[in-house]
């Protein structure tokens, strides 16, 4: 083994700048970047979920579509959920935000986790990344897995029934909002686990009676008024009315409440999860 | 005056119920080739951990080669390169996008020939393509050791890495580690093989219950214990004059230690006075491990007077 390292001695290089040392080989010494560790961060995240992307993107897909099939079937002929809008038409856009939602959330909180679990958690850790650029790598990540399960979701059920797009920027809007609000709350959640049981915890007991929950079924206008009170409190049902006001320009509310819904929300998690990661809150205890 | 490599001051680091580092003190000159030894649960790890930003100290603070590990910790992070002491991967990668990822987490975008020399010198070329999940115990932690190397820090840190490894990349590693330190790199080693440490380090810290017990030149440590060991099996009950001397003892194997070699004639002239057979016997200077089981011992025997 020849261990021709080339580095100088240490005192011989200038210390006290706060940027990289001169390296020895010009010919290697790119100089380091501030994004490029954000960047990478990114890249690894999204590359993560992509090469396994047949669970990652096509399972979700997969099943809504069976969604779509057993519910549209059963429902069509019974249910009418806006005027002018058949059952499986008005389903599409609940599935498609459901989708996005459910894994922009396992994205972030099942790739955390394990990197805690396996430990290799410490690969992030060392390196001069800091908790902003952590925080942003894992939450767009995320956006994108859901983005693209969404986009995927929508492709294969949009034959099913014919669909209006009337407001596209409300659809984007809500996406992306949505997406990012359950992306940082799976990072919140991959802090805050220790186990995978406990993470299967909050998806079981939160996530998914908070989405099936919310409207993607049924209007929400056709419920008990107890129900409708209970629902009105819950902040997924407001991602997924402002998506589907996007396809219909119909809804149970307006969508500039849904977005004021959605924002404040996202704007409370992302400042709890900033929160956390400066303070090292479980992650450098 | 230079910087030096590492520089703690007064670290204390508590968890619930237990005081993992005790007001630690410590300074590591660049280039040198430094020794960090205690049993286990001593706070060698722990003390790592704040240095690397893995763990934030209760009270004290850090400087890897000048720049504090939190106050500007980009600068403190891109001087250091630690191999940690568990043997993680990310299950997801080959060999080859675990370094050039961990490249790019250090702000090097366009690493390549150095990712190529580090996956030759440590004889990963073979791998290079391979995924993580794939590889041996062995080859993981050759992989972690060029991970810590990607971005050429100035210090590294090895945490015990010579646990659970054979012989043969025990060799390689240190041949590695030893022509790093002579590049000009400052090395940092934890480990459970003393005689490692006294062939390898120039200098030692001994830590103990978060401790710090000792910190000196390793061959004024073994200075410290003049005299000779004398280690032998005996069958039979040692007579008082020798028992005296007595360092160590499990079963029929006893160490006594003596204050030269003038000593080690009337020893055995007792012992077959007193009708004891002697059946293997050795007799040497004081090693490291002296040193050790003397400085835990002593630390034991103040616990028990105080």
């Amino acid at each position: 083994m020849d261990p021709a390292l080339d580095v100088p001695r240490p005192h011989a290089a200038a210390a006290d700048t706060g940027t990289a040392r001169p390296l020895a080989d010009p010919a290697s010494a790119a100089q380091p970047a501030r994004a490029t560790g954000f960047r990478t961060l990114l890249y690894k995240e999204v590359l993560r979920f992509w090469k396994v992307s047949f669970q990652t993107i096509g399972a979700p897909v997969l099943t809504s579509v069976l969604y779509l099939l057993v519910f549209g079937h059963v429902l069509e002929a019974h249910v009418e959920a806006f005027p002018g809008v058949t059952y499986t038409a008005f389903l599409i856009p609940g599935l498609v935000m459901m989708s996005v939602l459910q894994n922009a959330f396992a994205n972030s909180s099942s790739s955390l986790i394990q990197s805690k679990i396996t430990g290799n958690l410490v690969f992030v850790l060392l390196p001069p990344i800091s908790h902003g650029e952590f925080f942003a790598a894992y939450a767009i990540a995320s956006i994108v897995r859901g983005v693209m399960v969404g986009v995927g979701v929508l492709v294969v059920t949009v034959w099913f029934a014919p669909l209006t797009v009337r407001a596209p920027l409300w659809i984007l809007v809500f996406g992306l909002g949505g997406a990012a609000l359950l992306g940082v709350l799976g990072l919140i959640a991959g802090i805050v686990s220790d186990k995978f049981d406990q993470l299967a915890a909050f998806q079981n007991f939160i996530i998914m009676p908070a989405t099936f929950l919310s409207g993607v079924f049924y209007s929400v206008k056709g419920l008990p008024p107890f129900w409708l009170a209970v629902s009105h409190l819950n902040p997924f049902f407001y991602m997924i009315d402002g998506f589907r006001y996007g396809f219909f320009a119909q809804s149970d509310v307006s969508p500039w409440l849904s977005l004021c819904v959605v924002l404040s929300a996202l704007v409370v998690v992302t400042g709890i999860a900033l929160r956390m990661l400066s303070m090292g809150y479980k992650i450098r205890h | 005056m230079s910087p030096a490599a590492i520089q703690v001051f007064d670290l204390c680091k508590n968890y619930p119920g237990v005081v993992a580092l005790d007001n630690v003190s410590l300074r590591i000159e660049a280039g040198e080739f430094f020794g960090l030894l205690g049993p286990n649960g001593a706070g060698k790890t722990t003390l790592i951990s704040i240095v690397a930003g893995l763990t934030r100290a209760s009270s004290g603070h850090a400087l890897v080669m000048g720049h504090d590990v939190v106050g500007d910790y980009r600068a403190a992070r891109r001087a250091l390169g630690v191999v940690p002491q568990e043997l993680v991967f990310d299950p997801f990668f080959s060999v080859r996008e675990t370094l050039r990822i961990q490249s790019g987490y250090f702000g090097l975008h366009r690493n390549d020939d150095w990712i190529d020399e580090v996956i030759a010198n440590l004889d990963l070329s073979g791998k290079a393509d391979a995924n993580m999940r794939s590889l041996s115990g062995g080859m993981k932690r050759r992989v972690l050791v060029a991970q810590a190397l990607v971005h050429k820090p100035p210090v590294i840190v090895l945490d015990e890495p010579t646990a659970g490894v054979d012989v043969e990349l025990r060799q390689t590693l240190w041949q590695f580690v030893r022509s790093l330190n002579q590049k000009g790199h400052t090395v940092v080693l934890t480990t459970h093989y003393l005689e490692e440490a006294q062939e390898l380090c120039s200098r030692i810290a001994m830590l103990k219950g978060g401790r710090l017990i000792a910190l000196d030149q390793t061959r004024n440590l073994l200075r410290r214990l003049s005299g000779v060991r004398m280690s032998m099996r005996v069958a039979g009950d040692l007579p008082s004059e020798v028992a005296v001397h007595l360092a160590e003892r499990s079963g029929d194997h006893v160490v006594l230690r003596l204050a030269g070699v003038g000593d080690v004639e009337p020893m055995l002239a007792c012992l077959r006075q007193a009708g004891c057979i002697i059946e293997d016997l050795e007799v040497g200077h004081a090693d490291l491990e002296d040193v050790f089981v003397q400085l835990m011992s002593e630390g034991r025997r103040d616990r028990l007077a105080a």
